[in-house]
């Protein structure tokens, strides 16, 4: 039982304090991410999450290069970039792409400065790997309670503008002659989704954090048949693809005989792929395919009707 | 049709009173005014480009009109929310969206409102209720993106309905429909605004299959309205002033054609005179 045990979970995976930090972190980022990737996904704003992305980098190396710690550079840019997407039109269906682009060009061109000046200088070695890819092992335990502030302040956001988004999601029109303010609340999501990708970038890197934010989130979407199941169902798989990468990273530190850790950002990302993967099969997908004989009715009675 | 709003004391729900409405320039709507009393269903009838969709977004607020003014319940509309019922044209319900029937109508509740909400007995009871009056009970656990265009429709009806709204609005509600759906929607429709007393207006370019149920009738062409009882409103003199050039009206089996006027060059011309110094004509 005990050697199945240590197969399983490596030497030491239980007691190690960057083990708690990584499994943490990774914990409230996979539920931050999943609850704004389930609306970003219905919005059809993946472009715009991945772009924040990228936008959170250039924050993040900026930090890097002026001696600070990543986390505000990721919160700060993300916001500011938010910001600017909604300014120059990200809400209008129409030049929204345009305007997401514009930004992420500007903001990658940005991130390859500030990690050039930052390679040069010398003072970040393994600063384009940490900002890109992630460095959940190495993050300082005193960051616990900073994302957990900032992962709640999302969820607080979200949850305030759920209704109103859903409804703007739905039709934008009915949502404004209901009274709701449509533009406002585009905006509250656009800093939520901000500051949820921020987080994503620490955890598994500014480029990866995409995954994070619209695998979980599409996988649920597709065998779920409620947003509040789409939710949990989204969570859960989010945690658990987290959780698992990062148990395979440290175990993979035992597996060949160079004792090197594999990235855990690969790990995650890989297993929300399969997951997504999985959701496509016949089986999984039939599950929201209830109540279909209805429609196949009432397609019946027209035909009558035409016959 | 029988003219009987003049003179029976219907309350009166919504009042256009002169609006005109000009867009980057162009006269879209040019002193349109009309009343809607409750229980009635009036038919918004026009061609495509004559500021149905317009005039619907001034009834809402959500479109300031360049002059003139829109009375709800007595009182300028003000620029708060009011209880209209909208039901736009062309929604898109996305199948990806994992939404039922019963949600989409219960966040027409309060879906307009800040905060989340725990799911009670009584907005249980409320939404079956209202499902049960669109008849779509037995679609209430579907995937609204995966309901026909009819379906949908009903759906929707019943979203903008159990806010218990006095005024509904809908745009072009037929436009995707085959027939026979087209029929159950404009039947409901009349039902509920009989039933729950309310004003229904409905946008159409097509005045046939609202002909059976049709109270009134605002017709628009060009951005001018001429409102009154269909039979009143719907003839070869008011819909040729209306659109300033010769129409003739048919009747064929009991269905209504609206065709150019096939009149020689210098009558027509003598008929344009006409209405040019005719004034306007049949304002409610």
């Amino acid at each position: 039982m005990h050697q199945l045990s240590t197969a399983v979970f490596g030497p030491g995976f239980f007691t190690s304090p960057q083990v708690h930090v990584a499994a943490s972190i990774g914990a409230i980022v996979a539920v931050v991410s999943a609850v704004t990737g389930v609306f970003t996904v219905m919005r059809g704003q993946s472009f715009a999450g991945h772009a924040l992305g990228d936008v959170s980098a250039a924050g993040g190396s900026g930090a890097l290069l002026l001696g600070l710690t990543p986390l505000p550079g990721f919160v700060g840019a993300g916001i500011a970039g938010a910001g600017v997407m909604d300014m120059i039109g990200v809400q209008r269906l129409r030049g929204r792409d345009l305007a997401t682009g514009i930004v992420l060009g500007a903001a990658i061109g940005l991130s390859a400065l500030f990690l050039y000046l930052g390679a040069t200088s010398g003072s970040a070695t393994g600063a384009t790997q940490q900002i890109l890819f992630g460095s959940i092992f190495t993050i300082p335990p005193g960051t616990v309670a900073a994302v957990a502030i900032l992962g709640a302040l999302a969820l607080a956001c979200i949850g305030a503008v759920a209704r109103p988004l859903l409804l703007a999601t739905l039709s934008p029109d009915i949502a404004a002659a209901r009274g709701a303010p449509v533009r406002l609340v585009g905006l509250l999501f656009m800093l939520a989704l901000a500051v949820s990708v921020a987080l994503s970038a620490l955890a598994i890197g500014a480029i990866l954090s995409t995954a994070l934010l619209i695998g979980p989130a599409a996988a649920a979407l597709r065998v779920t048949t409620t947003v509040p199941r789409a939710l949990v169902t989204a969570c859960l798989t989010g945690v658990a693809a987290t959780w698992l990468g990062i148990l395979l990273s440290y175990d993979s530190y035992y597996w060949g005989a160079g004792h090197q850790a594999l990235p855990v950002s690969f790990f995650i990302v890989a297993i929300i792929f399969v997951t997504y993967l999985a959701t496509g099969l016949p089986g999984a997908r039939a599950a929201r395919r209830r109540a279909p004989a209805t429609t196949a009715a009432a397609a019946a009675d027209q035909d009558g009707i035409a016959a | 049709m029988t003219d009987h709003s003049r003179t029976a004391p219907t309350p009166e729900i919504l009042r256009v009173d002169q609006v005109s409405v000009s867009l980057s320039g162009r006269r879209v709507l040019d002193e349109v005014s009309f009343t809607l009393g409750a229980g009635e269903f009036t038919g918004l009838i026009g061609p495509n480009g004559a500021g149905k969709t317009t005039l619907l977004r001034v009834i809402l607020g959500l479109q300031r009109p360049t002059g003139g003014r829109v009375e709800f319940l007595g009182r300028p509309r003000s620029a708060r929310h009011q209880p209209i019922g909208y039901v736009p044209q062309k929604v898109l319900l996305d199948p990806d969206i994992p939404m039922r029937a019963r949600d989409l109508v219960a966040l027409g509740l309060d879906g307009n409102r800040f905060g989340i909400r725990l799911p009670s007995r009584d907005r249980g009871e409320a939404v079956r209720e209202m499902l049960h009056a669109v008849d779509a009970d037995r679609f209430a656990d579907a995937r609204v993106g995966n309901l026909s265009g009819g379906e949908q429709q009903r759906v929707l009806i019943a979203h903008a309905l159990i806010s218990r709204p006095r005024l509904l609005l809908l745009d072009e509600p037929l436009a995707n429909l085959d027939l026979r759906s087209g029929q159950e929607v404009v039947s409901l429709l009349a039902r509920i605004a009989r039933e729950q007393q309310i004003a229904v207006l409905l946008s159409a370019h097509e005045m046939n299959p609202l002909l059976p149920v049709m109270d009134h009738i605002v017709y628009l062409a060009g951005g001018r309205a001429a409102s009154g009882p269909t039979d009143q409103i719907v003839t070869t003199e008011v819909l040729t002033r209306l659109y300033g050039h010769p129409v003739d009206v048919l009747h064929v089996h009991g269905r209504v054609l609206v065709v150019a006027g096939a009149a020689p060059a210098d009558e027509a011309a003598a008929v344009a005179h006409g209405a040019a110094t005719a004034g306007p004509a049949g304002k409610g």
